[in-house]
């Protein structure tokens, strides 16, 4: 065997990117912090940006208006308003970073805990987390208010403690999720002890959803602190935007403007963290607004595809042509703008009647060709050029309205993860029935009954029990039979089959292949069948295509590609496969050599 | 089902019972006078004294605490220690003007919400943006700020809808509606910009679903498709979302009273704590605490209706 | 006759179930084979056999209810954190899923320091390990500083087997290895993996639902079914003329890549199956 590894080409590196380097990057998100960081700036050098003191009151400029000697004007008290603003950014900043901070000391560590380890203590906290969660915060605080006074930080801290739960189920929901991750099972075998690997690889994981809430929680306390400060049950001789918002409205018939600086000064605050935190969140998740595609799109160049001529073949196929696809072309746009062919010009036909494989490694495009023939392809994908013939009838590859048309009831599909693919809220036979009252205008007691039949018909034991089943109560080789019978249910002409056995055990992969042999021989449907495995190509499949990297390599006969494969590629393929290939010898005997 | 059903109802009594336990062993064991907080200044230690034995003071915080809770578990929660007023009656005069802000608030938010959501993640586009752009304005601007504001406008400077006054739904349906809507109009504001946002991602993240390309293979219709199962499916974390929305309603609204002069147990909680009127802060803990687990139990069984998945946990 | 390296006798694990009194679900019912030094023991069966449970009780990532596990003749069915660790040095693993059994946030040099680490490894002798293990899976030295998400399954799955050797550990239990691999890559990684143990000598337990890849790889196989070992032989015995019902029955449900001898083999599958329903 050559060497394979050096010339096989990796993956263009994006840049490694921590969450800094993403935040850094992403414009919305700089821009927020760079307010953020402005507000609390003005709040920390409040002497040096106005040399009004907050808290004197002089009657003579009692609600004195703005651009005079007070920039901002002065309130009720006479006392300047942008004075007040700046020195009142201290208190909520200060009482929003206190609840923060013990927000996440009291949620972090018990998160940590109570998702690694479980058992009594993750019983113990989650209950209490939900306590708290349900306590309405506002009332707890007021009551605590009564307890120790309005002295406002001590307040900040036990509103930090009411907004734990969050961070303690963020950060135990993320553990609980890592933890099932095989990296963590080889760090375990390595002999990692379990601090290092919460330490390392919990932590890491958590980190960006961590950040994110940090900062709408901080949000919150800001506003809960001025709505506080607003009912009165602050401490009136220290200044806060809530406490100018309470002045404010005391005011609101004779100076109605006077709400709007405190307003904008926390709408501001609390904006830039909101902003940072959906920035971020988007950063991290990619459910950001797609981006347009440019037009070209850059490929490299492959070897051209060897034609395997049928001559008088073709021309036989071409009067029984159930499927005939010329050029198609699929891409998908890129974060750079670019689009991505992951179909490129790929001819298929397909003949009454006839099992058709599609055979290729991953990356190939068999499954997108699959998918845009349906016209269901994945969000992003877009046909860019071809034509699909359809029993007789012309259109362009990527218009929706005839493929809508004749989805489910004159082509079925059967996807290849059984489980994902059912809907969980409803009972398998609903699922069953639902298209073939709307495709064959049947009653409800007609389609249950038909339903039932073609649950019995792909080898259910207990039709009706699976009928009321929901997918989550049946194994998985049953739910592929239902998917099956559901692709089957309307009687469809072509049957487009998407690794229908790749998910199941071998034994059953057998059953179902012979499942699907009998339909099709029943029925006379045309299957396109999409693999990777040519044990099932030489099971089912009268005719193959091969393909690679979004191209048809090689077609023919099943006879002639097994016996006589003229593209490179497909006698690779061939050869890879490890049945027949010899046993190994005991090891007694290999020693001996 | 049931079995679901009871788990739930059994958690939340038990909550309640806890938070009252914790409220009243709490705000006893802090210190404070009460009695002389209740007759001022001028008072003198025998009359101190007396009202502290009328408020059964001097008795050993079990003992006080089990008087309490006995009675409270026939319906008596006892009188207000300041006002003299029997906590039970006030409740029950002031509780129903909150909630109906705060029930038609969850009503509207729901609904606008679920709208505003579910095409944000259909069409993308610019009402995609728009919803993202409202969801941090929503949340940046306090309620109570914008409550402000929508007075200053239509009630003070336009004069269209009244600036306070709570009229009672049997007197005048009709002025009871136009009452609520600043008051409405105020609270929603952040909670539909967050509840879109929840169904938004929701409704993205099941449209990517493989059972939902499955279904549109079978050739269902559209409509089918997206308020049959994806709704059905966006549900269970959209519910979620709206019980946490209810628990922050509550707090909102009691501010919001402010705002609108409204007689509702804004002032009266607000009173109640400053003062130390411990009979009065329990009988508002109490009753909120229950609301809160009515809720919950209802969009619990809402959630388990929907999604058969979840009544198993 | 040499000492076998691994030992496994008898051993059964049992699963607690969820709720208060439910019955423990027992995964392996009592199981036992063995392999020497520089010997490959295939495992093979579908969901539910216990293969995979079998390969984690041997890492201590299963709770092993009965019976014992024997290393080079010391007892290690239950293992102390601390113990564990020494015994990383002489059995390590090799994971299905190159997508996950790789942090995604930790560059490639990162990732295998990490068991040289933990060992007590000092950093420049670590850097020259690193980059002999890179030579010995093939892949560039470069590699070192890129993130796993770079790398295609098959390179993955390199740097998994990389990790495994770094600390020249003589047991490797892999877990379905190349299940996840295009096919023409699978080839290649198993034959990189025999080539690494006719060159260091190192064992491995190889579980595999595919009876054609263990086939490839194992000097002796056994055939596992609802927790229970059904076969237990040479390979050539046990793959291509098994005894046991079950192993036929899997043996024959593979799909041959070739229309005439599958649509043979499909006959003798249907012949026999009619025959199991007559009787």
């Amino acid at each position: 065997m050559s060497d394979p590894a050096v010339q096989t080409p990796t993956i263009p590196g994006s840049p490694r990117g921590g969450l800094f380097s993403r935040v850094i990057g992403d414009k919305m998100a700089l821009t927020s912090i760079i307010v953020f960081v402005l507000v609390l700036l003005s709040a920390l050098l409040a002497p040096l940006l106005t040399s009004w003191d907050p808290s004197r009151a002089d009657l003579d400029d009692v609600l004195a208006p703005a651009f005079g000697e007070h920039i901002l004007g002065a309130d009720g008290s006479g006392r300047d308003v942008l004075a007040r603003l700046l020195y009142g950014g201290r208190m909520s900043l200060l009482g929003a970073f206190i609840a923060l901070a013990v927000a996440l000391l009291v949620g972090i560590p018990t998160g940590l805990i109570a998702g690694y380890y479980q058992k009594w203590f993750d019983s113990i906290s989650s209950w209490s987390a939900n306590l708290i969660m349900s306590m309405p915060g506002l009332i707890i605080v007021l009551a605590v208010i009564s307890i120790i006074g309005p002295r406002m930080l001590s307040v900040m801290a036990v509103f930090g403690i009411l907004l734990s739960p969050g961070v303690f189920r963020l950060t135990r929901n993320g553990v609980q999720s890592v933890r099932k991750e095989l990296y963590i099972d080889a760090a375990k075998v390595s002999g990692v002890g379990d601090i290092s690997i919460i330490a390392r690889h919990v932590l890491g994981v958590v980190k960006a959803p961590l950040v994110i809430q940090a900062a709408m929680m901080a949000g919150i306390a800001i506003v809960l602190q001025a709505g506080l400060e607003f009912l009165g049950v602050g401490d009136s001789s220290t200044t806060s935007w809530g406490q100018m918002l309470n002045e404010a409205f005391l005011n609101i018939y004779v100076a109605p403007l006077m709400l709007i600086w405190p307003g904008v000064m926390i709408g501001i605050t609390v904006g830039a963290l909101a902003i940072f935190g959906t920035a971020l969140r988007d950063a991290v998740q990619g459910t950001q607004s797609l981006p347009r595609a440019r037009k070209t799109g850059s490929q490299e160049v492959l070897p051209a595809a060897i034609e395997v001529v049928d001559g008088a073949l073709r021309d036989r196929d071409r009067r029984g042509t159930l499927l005939s696809v010329e050029g198609l072309r699929v891409g998908y746009p890129r974060a750079d703008g670019d689009t991505s062919i992951v179909v490129d010009g790929v001819d298929l036909h397909i003949n009454r009647g006839e099992v058709h494989g599609v055979v290729g490694e991953s990356g190939s495009g068999k499954s997108q060709t699959a998918f845009s023939i349906m016209g269901l392809l994945p969000t992003g994908g877009r046909v860019l050029s071809g034509k699909i013939e359809f029993d007789g009838t012309e259109f362009d590859a990527g218009s929706a309205k005839f493929l809508t048309s004749i989805r489910g009831n004159r082509i079925g599909y059967i996807p290849q993860e059984p489980m994902s693919n059912l809907d969980p809220t409803f009972t398998l036979g609903s699922q069953l029935v639902e298209p073939m009252r709307r495709h064959l205008s049947l009653s409800r007691a007609a389609a249950k009954t038909r339903a039932l039949e073609l649950l019995d018909r792909v080898g259910i034991a207990d039709p009706r029990r699976t009928f009321d089943a929901y997918p989550h109560e049946v194994s998985g080789g049953m739910a592929q039979r239902v998917l099956i019978a559901g692709a089957v249910s309307c009687d469809p002409e072509l049957l487009i089959a998407d690794e229908p056995t790749t998910a199941l055990d071998v034994t059953v992969q057998a059953e179902v292949l012979d499942l699907l042999r009998s339909l099709q021989q029943e029925r006379s449907m045309g299957v396109m069948l999409v693999t990777h495995n040519f044990g099932v190509v030489a099971d089912l499949c009268d005719r193959v295509t091969v393909m690679q990297n979004g191209r048809v390599v090689e077609h023919g006969t099943v006879g002639d590609i097994f016996d006589a494969p003229q593209h490179p590629y497909t006698q690779m393929l061939l050869d890879s496969t490890l049945e027949g290939t010899p046993p190994r010898a005991p090891l007694a005997t290999e020693d001996a050599r | 089902m049931i079995r679901f059903f009871l788990n739930r109802l059994i958690s939340g009594v038990v909550l309640v019972f806890v938070v009252a336990t914790l409220t009243f062993m709490l705000m006893s064991l802090s210190g404070g006078n009460p009695a002389r907080n209740i007759l001022g200044e001028g008072a003198t230690e025998e009359q101190v004294a007396a009202k502290a034995a009328e408020l059964g003071l001097n008795l050993p915080i079990f003992e006080r605490y089990w008087n309490w809770l006995t009675s409270a578990l026939t319906g008596d929660f006892g009188s207000s220690w300041f006002t003299n007023e029997p906590v039970m009656s006030s409740l029950a005069n002031k509780f129903p003007v909150t909630l109906s802000i705060v029930i038609v608030a969850i009503l509207v938010t729901a609904l606008i919400a679920t709208v505003l959501g579910v095409t944000a993640a259909v069409r993308r586009g610019w009402i995609d943006r728009f919803v993202q752009v409202f969801a941090v304005i929503g949340f940046a601007l306090p309620n109570f700020w914008v409550a402000l504001v929508l007075v200053t406008i239509f009630a003070v400077t336009l004069r269209l809808l009244p600036a306070t006054g709570f009229t009672p739904f049997d007197t005048d349906p009709s002025k009871w509606a136009l009452g609520l809507v600043l008051p409405v109009a105020a609270l929603v504001t952040g909670t539909i910009a967050s509840t879109a946002q929840q169904v938004r991602g929701a409704t993205i993240d099941i449209l990517e679903r493989d059972f939902v390309r499955t279904l549109r293979s079978r050739g269902i219709s559209k409509q089918s498709l997206l308020f049959k199962h994806v709704l059905r499916n966006a549900a269970s974390p959209a519910l979620t979302v709206l019980s946490l929305q209810f628990v922050g309603l509550l707090g909102g609204a009691v501010i919001i009273e402010k705002v609108f002069a409204l007689p509702g147990i804004g002032s009266l909680a607000v009173n109640a704590t400053t003062q130390g009127d411990l009979p009065q802060i329990l009988g508002l803990v109490v009753v909120m605490v229950v609301l809160v687990v009515i809720v919950n139990l209802l969009i619990d069984l809402a959630t388990g209706w929907l999604n058969p998945k979840a009544r198993v946990a | 006759m040499t000492a076998p390296l691994l030992n496994i006798s008898d051993v059964v694990v049992d699963f607690p179930m969820k709720g208060f009194l439910t019955k423990p679900f027992r995964a392996l019912k009592g199981v036992s084979l063995d392999i020497a030094p520089g010997e490959t023991v295939g495992l093979v069966g579908e969901s539910g056999s216990g293969k995979t449970t079998l390969g984690r009780a041997v890492l201590g990532l299963a709770p092993v209810t009965g019976g014992s596990i024997e290393f080079d003749g010391v007892d290690i069915t239950h293992v102390s954190t601390r113990d564990r660790r020494a015994l990383s040095r002489d059995i390590q693993v090799v994971f299905q899923d190159p997508y996950s059994s790789l942090n995604p946030a930790m560059t490639i040099g990162q990732i295998l320091e990490e068991p040289l680490r933990v060992a007590g490894v000092g950093k420049a002798a670590a850097r020259e390990r690193i980059r002999e293990l890179l030579a010995q899976v093939k892949l560039p030295e470069d590699s070192i500083d890129r993130l796993p998400r770079n790398f295609s399954g098959g390179q993955r799955q390199r740097i998994a087997i990389a990790r495994a050797l770094a600390l020249r550990p003589r047991l490797i239990v892999c877990d379905e290895p190349v299940s996840a691999l295009d096919l023409s890559t699978q080839a290649r990684v198993l034959d990189l993996m025999i080539g690494i143990q006719e060159d260091t000598g190192v064992s491995y337990l190889f579980v595999s639902h595919d009876l054609s890849v263990v086939r490839h790889i194992s000097h002796r196989v056994a055939v596992m079914y609802h927790g229970e070992i059904v076969e237990y032989g040479d390979c050539a015995q046990v793959t291509e003329t098994p005894v046991h019902p079950y192993t036929r029955k899997l043996l024959m449900a593979a799909p041959v890549p070739n229309p005439t001898e599958q649509a043979a083999r499909r006959h003798e599958r249907e012949r026999v199956l009619a025959l199991d329903d007559a009787s």
